[in-house]
């Protein structure tokens, strides 16, 4: 069975954040302004969070690029009073933003704090309305939203590959944030699939999960730095 | 007008007279209490009006700050409707014979937050417009669907609860005609107080003073199950259904003393709330102020002893960290003040009683206060830790629009309803003494001489 999934080389990471910039721009994740990015209320489907080590001068920084973890068993769906948060057929947690009465159950079930909340409704100049994508609605203000895997973007490679008559290819589906890392630290593919990269990576000795001990079964590996 | 009224109340009977007063007579400090009130709900309506039009952005809350003064409100207002029905169907079950005057002001009190209780949640919906879902896309797993079955039954039980023993009292008024005739005759539903029919008044009376026990016990352990189905420190727990139903009844006692020392003084009622009557409701407080210890210590003890890391965030947190003040003043209130005042008969007065109930409200408040907030702010990845939460004046605003109109519709309502059961009272003064002395004297064993010529 087809299960999606990511694999994320810490080592390669240098904590850019080109993956937190063309997610925001493949998925019209509405901007805010300073003063509510100051308050907590800034959205970043895929955030890159920075942990340090050590006392100043000898400090290292280890960067968590942190998208959703597309849970086996995620806390977010069993809560959701209206069944606005979906887990699919592919292992894809899902989020049917014209059903959410935004009550943020599912933002405060989630140990990853992956889950994100639009305060306000979206604001957008005329020229930003036009560099909208069209493949991925836009959300209004009160409800939940977060990393789909570029769902989309699945969608379109299944369609592709019907086209032309031919099974899809790993390279077919690659989630946004996976093609606009320089370093090619982010992996993506179907764990179950062992013509995967990732399905390789993630029985690496260095892969991890984030809290594993919660049982969420995180479809998101981490590769930890070498040192 | 005034006299016009003197004049009818003057006909009436002695409790009548004294109970059915305030339905007739308005006073000035009424009309202007009610006015502020009133300003102050408007006040929170016109918040409310900008938080739809704008979004929940004019709050204060924030991510991972996701949950603030409406669901700590939401949780503190369903807390004190156990006042109420609980209390009111276990004096009835218990055959309490002192719950007569009193049971009518609590239930008034359940029903009225229930409401207000109730709409906090929906305060909180980023999409109000859509709250039908609960019911078009109802998702069972859901502890928050739990909690919209439970509260709506509760809601309806307490409400016929509060209307079924209202019916004589109701009747009585339309025979007497002294306030809008039409009203009081489809209230009183043709109720006429014939043997039979009270007999059937009686019994389903007991009914549901049983039936609503184990729906009230339920809302409350819903309520704290939200809390607790979730992975996050200090909320994953499983004392927080008995936890929060103990709070829920402790700050709903608390409540009752409150506006009875209130009622007590505003209409004069100094011979239905006895001094007795506060000393035991104090007794009463006092229980539970040791309870609530009992359990507030176990839960922080075993959160502290386990001293795991996350957990251990929430926890100093609250015990020394950015949260010292709420969490001390809880304790305060809800512990050092209640048990000190209410352990000795001298402060177990109605000032005291009406101190401790205040200081009650205060740390239960409080205490939903350090449960929904210093975990909010103190995930379990630590990365995302904020440490802070300051609410907006839109919250605030909403907060107090929430106090004042509750206490404006149980204000209103005592000049539509006795606040006093006017019939309970008749029925123990001509029934109860007799009834309660011959209940005593079943609960003795036969007399010597009779049980020995019963064995001969």
């Amino acid at each position: 069975m087809t299960r999606w999934g990511m694999v994320i080389d810490l080592d390669l990471c240098t904590g850019c954040a080109a993956c937190e910039v063309a997610c925001k721009s493949e998925n019209n994740i509405a901007t805010v302004s300073p003063g509510q990015a100051e308050m907590g209320r800034a959205i970043s489907w895929m955030k890159v969070q920075t942990e340090l080590e050590g006392e100043f001068p000898e400090t290292s920084a280890v960067f968590y690029p942190r998208p959703c973890m597309h849970c086996d068993n995620p806390p977010c769906i069993k809560v959701c009073p209206v069944g606005a948060t979906f887990i699919g057929d592919e292992g894809i947690v899902g989020q049917i933003y014209p059903r959410c009465i935004g009550c943020r159950y599912c933002a405060n079930a989630c140990p990853y704090i992956a889950k994100y909340f639009n305060w306000y409704g979206p604001e957008r100049s005329e020229s930003e309305r036009r560099h909208l994508n069209p493949d991925v609605s836009v959300r209004q203000a009160g409800v939940i939203e977060k990393c789909t895997f570029c769902h989309h973007r699945l969608q379109k490679a299944k369609e592709l590959a019907r086209a032309e008559g031919r099974p899809m290819r790993e390279a077919d589906y690659q989630p946004a944030c996976v093609d606009s890392c320089p370093t090619a630290a982010i992996t993506f593919g179907d764990l179950d699939d062992p013509n995967h990269r990732v399905a390789e990576l993630k029985e690496d000795p260095r892969a991890t999960r984030l809290m594993e001990d919660l049982g969420t079964r995180p479809k998101v590996y981490y590769l930890a730095p070498r040192e | 007008m005034r006299q016009d009224a003197d004049a009818l109340l003057a006909n009436l009977p002695p409790d009548e007279r004294v109970l059915l007063r305030p339905l007739l007579v308005t006073s000035r400090g009424f009309r202007v209490t009610a006015a502020l009130l009133g300003a102050v709900t408007l006040w929170g309506l016109f918040a409310y009006y900008l938080q739809v039009r704008h979004g929940l952005g004019r709050t204060g809350l924030n991510r991972p700050e996701y949950w603030g003064i409406y669901i700590i409100c939401f949780v503190f207002f369903i807390g004190i409707s156990h006042a109420g029905t609980l209390i009111s169907a276990i004096l009835r079950v218990s055959k309490a014979e002192w719950r007569r005057s009193i049971t009518r002001s609590a239930e008034l009190i359940t029903v009225l937050v229930i409401g207000f209780g109730a709409i906090q949640p929906i305060i909180d919906l980023g999409r109000p417009d859509r709250v039908l879902n609960v019911m078009l896309h109802a998702q069972l797993l859901s502890p928050l669907l739990w909690d919209v079955m439970s509260i709506g039954l509760y809601f309806m039980a307490c409400t016929i609860y509060l209307y079924v023993p209202m019916l004589p009292d109701l009747a009585l008024i339309r025979d007497l005609g002294i306030k809008a005739p039409r009203l009081y005759g489809f209230l009183a539903a043709g109720y006429q107080d014939t043997p039979p029919q009270r007999a059937r008044l009686e019994k389903v009376i007991g009914v549901l003073s049983i039936v609503v026990i184990p729906i009230a016990v339920s809302v409350h352990t819903v309520i704290g199950w939200i809390f607790a189905m979730t992975l996050r420190p200090m909320w994953h727990s499983t004392i927080f259904g008995p936890y929060f139903v103990m709070g829920a009844i402790y700050s709903g006692i608390a409540a009752i003393l409150v506006a009875m020392v209130i009622l007590r003084k505003a209409y004069g009622l100094q011979e239905y709330f006895k001094d007795i009557h506060f000393d035991y409701l104090g007794r009463l407080l006092l229980v539970f102020s040791l309870l609530w210890f009992y359990f507030t210590f176990a839960e922080y003890l075993t959160a502290f002893y386990g001293g795991e890391p996350a957990e251990m965030r929430a926890f100093w947190a609250k015990i020394s960290g950015p949260f010292a003040v709420p969490f001390w003043t809880m304790v305060a209130g809800c512990f050092v003040i209640p048990l000190a005042l209410m352990s000795r008969r001298a402060t177990r007065t109605t000032k005291g009683t009406f101190v401790a109930g205040i200081a009650v409200m205060i740390g239960m408040w409080l205490e939903r206060y350090n449960i929904v907030v210093p975990t909010s702010v103190n995930p379990r990845w630590e990365i995302e830790s904020i440490g802070h939460y300051l609410p907006s004046w839109v919250e605030f605003s909403i907060m107090a629009a929430t106090f004042s109109g509750f206490i404006l519709l149980y204000m209103l309502a005592t000049k539509f309803i006795p606040i006093v059961s006017i019939w309970e009272i008749k029925e123990g003064r001509e029934e109860s003494v007799k009834l309660v002395a011959d209940r005593v004297a079943t609960y003795l064993p036969n007399e010597p001489a009779v049980a020995a010529e019963e064995s001969s």
